[in-house]
């Protein structure tokens, strides 16, 4: 469809005329100013939305709304045209089957090899091998081999060594969808572990004895606790309507030795709309400061981050402060539970901290056990009650801890939100279906290819430069402030409002410190190379052969101290010298006004499929009075507006 | 008035000091004339506590038994509390601290015994004197003069000696055009944006009054700074509705009809004690230690504090723009001219004159456009959050404005040669100094207290090579371009080092900041050995080629 024009949601003055093109994967907006021909790609299974407006006297407006939280507002002519579009993309961005999602159609030129090495990456078995399992106390259960006990968990899973295949057969049928306990983290100093599994089937007083047998073997495997934390992340009330229909949770009367405890999460209705309710203050044209702090405190997504936060942070705490081991569960313990295991874990072991950590604990927590990706994220047309951002959540959780703990994680900011488009792209095979046995059905391995292994191969562009593996913040288990500090949960608008560049810090300290480390490498490099052209010079002049070797080391070594004397006598020359090394500064925009945006450029070489999106602010022609920035970096300034053309008009 | 009748019980044993996130310390406690001293007798860590009588804000004292507990709220927004042994001597140190740090007269003020103990390397009453302002300016134009017209500060109370006005108004029109405006406060220079030789001014409102008074030479003057055919803006830090209401009170706007070149703006920008009661607000909220995260929220957004930053950024973002992006000269004022004018002027000329972003231009910004400019520092920073007394013309207009500097530098982290411990410095000397750079309201004030001879400049302090680089930005590399910071809500945060700086924990905070400061030092001496190696064999292989051509 041609003469489009794709409206700017900051400046309602710029809009970029262009072309739209509908593929089988993607909707792709053409600009048609010559030079740059700037282009917008939106993959179908981004797209949770589209609307269509009344049509106006320019057009009829469509309006796009994606999973990755960006917004994009299209004019078409023709009504007709537009009729058609949104009725293709209705189709398109609701496939009914598997085979019609991207991965199977994405071919990122890897060969077979290559494939398969990439879903190597993350091994399971491996990882509870690092753990130290199994052990004395645990060991891998074949029990669920077939998927015959239960069918959302994986194959292989690990259990207390007394815990025999009749309890756990026994414990299974005492649980919604028979997910019986299993564990999740094992922290090898103190024997203390972390299980997870979904509720009991309880209702007001049923009992099961392999269900009791299963909880004592797993208080057992920690010798060095007498009792065990039964952690319940449901608010009171949810647990107990439960009962009615026969679930419900433990009576501490009826287990020996459990502490059990609630710790309120809501459930992923409370949690959709409440994420609904904060996009639509990021939505909002041009906020006031109230509208915006009222809007986020009364869509309380905060709030129920901090729930996740704090249950984490008081199993973390009882694991390693305590040495007691838990138990967590919710309802099916495939949602609150996964979030509250990955946050404890995070905290508790620096391994999950590291970039191949961070993919393995996702991998272990949510993947294996079952976390219903499909349903979540819409991947396939589905009821749209089961969607909700649950993994969104647990990012959130993890950016919140980066802030602060800067120095604790091996990747940034942009690692974390490339996994979050990940997750709804389908263009990975990692988080297709909703459970292991599912994806073993489509042959998910064979037939797509592994997000792990695309994002390893550019760590390099997700690498937080205050990481280092030996500082002081990186050992040991985290310890966030608890109850009180609210104030350290904040907006994330890298985030949610991460399609409107205007909104972000201009300069990006990641991106600097990154590219001084690189020069740094490179002078390490290059200090070796001229460390070895010196020694040579030496060799050549001092015609002695036996101290020729001994002048090459000490060369090396005193290279140092003699450079530093020669500049102390020509500092000038330093800084003229530093021209030759490749340019960093964050701020020779040149043309732009406004200095350069590092992160937008490294989104695009590290990532084209995301970076086509990236809306990047070149104009700086809009001179209105009312955007000072141009670039439509001052979207508020609209609110000025109408009172001050009142005045224009009145002079 | 001796100090030592204020003193009644000068030292007291075995006091207990209390601070977030530190244990306890017991520890001797001692009063000065302008101080008050904690040190604690372990003998491995000796620990010393120096609080300046006028950093204290309010003070709260209770008892239990015959153990009394002050609570000292500081005007840097920190909290301690000391338990105190003996009712009579907490009841007497209460009442020395509570006399000590409500001080009536300003000679009075620790500035005026504060002896330095470093060597001073430059006076800095010397080091922003406007000639050298002028001097620079006369490099780029000869449109304007340097009038002395305020010599004697005979024609308005809160201008400095010398201010820079249009060549072609001389000094009787000036005089003219000074009772035409509140307090005297006539049209003056207040930066000159080199790329296209527009101008930004400041004043104080007009005084038409109801009946639309005018004055030619005002009119006069202002449009001097218009290129032929241009017009201007005029930018009113009140809104439309504020600004009529001042008519009644003798004050006003540029009327239309009077300034047919000048396009008017209204903003509004809050004054006096909404800020102040903003501030109260926030801290409040700050210092909540419930735990409930609705209840945070809310009381962030009740306090209005970010809605106020919000304001005065985007009115300083528009004064730049009409500037930069407009090419139009710009007036700007409110009511005195002193708070909100200021805040504007100096805000837009931080987003658009990259020496405003180093440390030295910065200061002298500080200097022009603050102190010099008259903003009454002694009045707006005589209390701060915790003051019960309801005076009127307290408010943290300052404080506002170096907030604004950290939105704009937290935006751009790469363009700022100093670091927010700069600005936060500046918050603290503002409001509690051993200098005398922020005592008194005006430049008239300073030269009766004879500061300049009497006390030390806080320049002269921190513009030694030991002090400096605490507040050097690592990441800072030079940027000449204009910034143009967001104002949308998402783009503007708490600033939690002042607010927040006493109830969270900062170590790793710190701890990454040392690690930013290592990995560029550490480039840096890499780059400084890669080149020394350089000139080594380029020098060496001339040598033998030398020697190989004899």
């Amino acid at each position: 469809v041609e003469n489009v024009r794709l409206l700017d949601r900051l400046s309602s003055r710029k809009a970029a005329l262009g072309t739209l093109y509908l593929t089988a994967t993607h909707v792709i907006f053409v600009e048609n100013v010559s030079e740059t021909r700037k282009e917008t790609w939106v993959l179908h299974s981004q797209i949770s939305s589209i609307e269509k407006q009344a049509t106006t006297a320019s057009g009829c407006p469509l309006l796009i709304r994606c999973k990755n939280f960006q917004v994009i507002q299209l004019v078409i002519p023709q009504e007709r045209d537009c009729h058609d579009v949104y009725i293709s993309l209705i189709r398109l961005t609701r496939p009914v089957k598997y085979e019609e999602l991207y991965c199977f159609s994405f071919n990122p030129k890897l060969n077979k090899e290559e494939r398969e090495q990439g879903w190597k990456l993350v091994d399971l078995n491996e990882e509870y091998n690092r753990m130290g399992i199994p052990n004395n106390y645990w060991q891998i259960s074949d029990v669920n081999r077939d998927y015959g006990v239960c069918d959302s968990y994986p194959t292989e899973v690990y259990v207390p060594k007394s815990a025999t295949a009749h309890i756990i057969v026994g414990s299974s049928k005492f649980r919604s969808r028979r997910r019986f306990p299993a564990l999740s983290y094992y922290c090898k100093g103190n024997n203390a572990a972390i299980c997870r599994s979904s509720q009991p089937l309880s209702g007001f007083s049923a009992r099961c004895l392999e269900d009791e047998q299963m909880l004592q073997a797993i208080r057992k495997a920690n010798p060095g606790s007498d009792f065990i934390y039964v952690v319940d992340t449901r608010p009171k009330l949810n647990a107990m309507a439960n009962r009615a229909a026969g679930k419900g949770y433990e009576n501490e009367d009826n287990y020996s030795n459990i502490k059990f405890q609630f710790i309120g999460i809501e459930n992923i209705h409370v949690m959709r709309n409440s994420l609904q309710k904060m996009l639509e203050v990021c939505e909002l044209k041009s906020p006031s400061m109230s509208d915006f702090l009222w809007g986020l405190e009364n869509s309380g997504w905060l709030k129920h981050i901090k729930a996740i936060m704090d249950a984490g942070i008081f199993i973390a705490k009882a694991v390693a402060e305590e040495g007691v081991s838990v138990l967590v569960h919710c309802s099916d313990g495939w949602d609150r539970t996964a979030q509250v295991c990955s946050v404890a874990s995070l905290l508790l072991d620096p391994y999950y901290r590291t970039m191949k950590g961070f993919m393995v604990l996702i991998e272990k927590d949510w993947v294996s056990f079952g976390h219903k990706f499909n349903h979540r994220y819409g991947n396939l047309d589905g009821d749209p009650k089961e969607i909700s951002p649950v993994i969104d959540q647990f990012i959130e959780c993890v950016w919140q801890l980066m802030e602060q703990f800067p120095c604790a994680f091996e990747f940034n900011e942009r690692f974390l939100i490339h996994i979050q488009h990940h997750v709804y792209s389908c263009q990975f095979g990692n988080f297709l279906c909703n459970s292991q046995k599912e994806r073993r059905e489509l042959k998910i391995q064979e037939r797509t290819y592994s997000l792990w292994s695309h994002l390893w191969k550019n760590r390099a562009d997700y690498l937080n430069p205050l990481y280092r593996s030996d500082h002081s913040q990186t050992q040991g288990t985290l310890r966030p402030q608890m109850a009180p500090c609210n104030f350290l949960y904040k907006f994330w608008s890298g985030m949610y409002n991460r399609f409107e560049k205007g909104l972000q810090p201009r300069q990006s300290v990641t991106d600097y410190l990154m590219a001084v480390k690189e020069e740094t490498q490179q002078l390490e490099e290059e200090l070796e190379v001229l460390g070895e052209r010196l020694a040579n010079l030496q060799k050549l002049e001092l015609n002695d052969n036996k101290v020729k070797s001994k002048q090459q080391d000490r060369s090396k070594q005193l290279g140092l101290s003699t450079s530093n004397n020669s500049l102390a006598n020509t500092p000038q020359e330093y800084s003229s010298d530093l021209k030759s090394f490749p340019s960093r500064s964050p701020s020779q925009g040149d043309e732009e006004d406004s200095a350069l945006i590092l992160t937008q450029d490294n989104l695009k070489s590290s990532d084209p499929d995301l970076s086509a999106n990236s809306d990047q602010e070149s104009g700086v022609e809009d001179l209105s009075c009312r955007s000072p920035s141009g670039g439509g970096c001052l979207p508020s300034e609209d609110s000025g507006k109408d009172s001050d053309e009142a005045v224009f008009l009145a002079v | 008035m001796e100090f030592a009748e204020l003193i009644k019980t000068p030292r007291a044993d075995n006091v207990v000091l209390h601070r977030p996130f530190y244990l306890a310390v017991e520890g001797t406690l001692c009063l000065t004339g302008h101080h008050l001293i904690f040190s604690s007798r372990r003998q491995d860590n000796a620990e010393e506590l120096w609080l300046l009588h006028s950093n204290i804000d309010s003070i709260d004292k209770r008892f239990v038994g015959s153990l009394g507990t002050i609570v000292i709220k500081c005007k840097d927004l920190r909290i301690i509390q000391l338990d105190i042994p003996g009712m009579e001597e907490c009841l007497n140190i209460a009442s020395s601290i509570e006399a000590l740090s409500t001080l009536d007269s300003v000679t009075l003020m620790y500035p005026f015994f504060y002896r330095p103990m470093f060597e001073i390397v430059e006076d800095g009453w010397r080091s922003f004197l406007p000639d050298q302002e002028f001097e620079l300016l006369g490099s780029m134009t000869d449109e304007w003069r340097l009038s002395c017209i305020n010599k004697e500060f005979s024609v308005c109370p809160s201008y400095p000696p010398v201010v820079i006005v249009p060549k072609s108004i001389d000094d009787e029109a000036l005089r003219k055009v000074a009772m035409f405006r509140h307090g005297s406060r006539f049209p003056v220079l207040s930066y000159y944006h080199k790329k296209n030789g527009m101008v930004m001014m400041r004043s104080s409102q007009p005084l038409t009054g109801t009946n639309g008074r005018r004055c030619k030479e005002d009119e006069k003057l202002i449009n001097a700074t218009l290129r032929p055919g241009k017009r201007g803006y005029i930018i009113d830090t009140r809104s439309l509705n504020v600004a009529q209401q001042a008519r009644a009170k003798g004050g006003g706007f540029e009327q239309e009809a009077h300034y047919p070149q000048w396009r008017r703006i209204h903003k509004c920008i809050e004054r006096f004690n909404i800020l102040q009661e903003s501030l109260i607000k926030l801290v409040e909220a700050c210092n909540d230690q419930s735990h409930n995260m609705d209840r945070w929220l809310s009381k962030l957004e009740a306090s209005n504090w970010l809605t106020h930053i919000k304001e005065i950024l985007t009115a300083a973002c528009l004064a730049a723009q009409c500037i930069d992006r407009e090419g139009a000269s710009v007036l700007v004022h409110g009511t005195e001219g002193t708070d909100s004018t200021l805040q504007v002027t100096s805000l837009a000329q931080i987003i658009l004159d990259p020496r405003c972003r180093t440390i030295r231009g910065f200061e002298s910004l500080v200097v022009r456009e603050w102190l010099q400019a008259g903003h009454p520092f002694q009045q707006r920073c005589a209390q701060s959050a915790y003051s019960n007394s309801k005076q009127k013309w307290e408010a943290p207009v300052f404080l506002l404005f170096l907030d604004c500097v950290w939105q704009i530098l937290r935006q751009f982290p790469c363009s700022f040669e100093f670091n927010e411990q700069f600005l936060i410095m500046l918050f603290e000397h503002a409001y509690a100094s051993q200098f005398g750079t922020f005592l008194g309201n005006n430049e008239n004030e300073r030269s009766k207290l004879k500061l300049p001879q009497k006390t030390m400049s806080l320049w002269s302090w921190v513009n030694r090579s030991e002090e400096l680089s605490k507040f050097q930005n690592p990441l800072f590399e030079a940027n000449s371009l204009v910034i143009w910071p967001s104002v949308a809500p998402q783009s503007l945060q708490l600033w939690e080092g002042v607010f927040l700086r006493w109830n969270r924990p900062s170590k790793f905070l710190d701890e990454a900041h040392e690690e930013m400061i290592n990995i560029i030092r550490y480039n840096k001496e890499l780059q400084a050995k890669v080149n020394a190696l350089r000139r080594q064999l380029a020098e060496m292989e001339t040598d033998d080629r030398m020697q190989e051509n004899p």
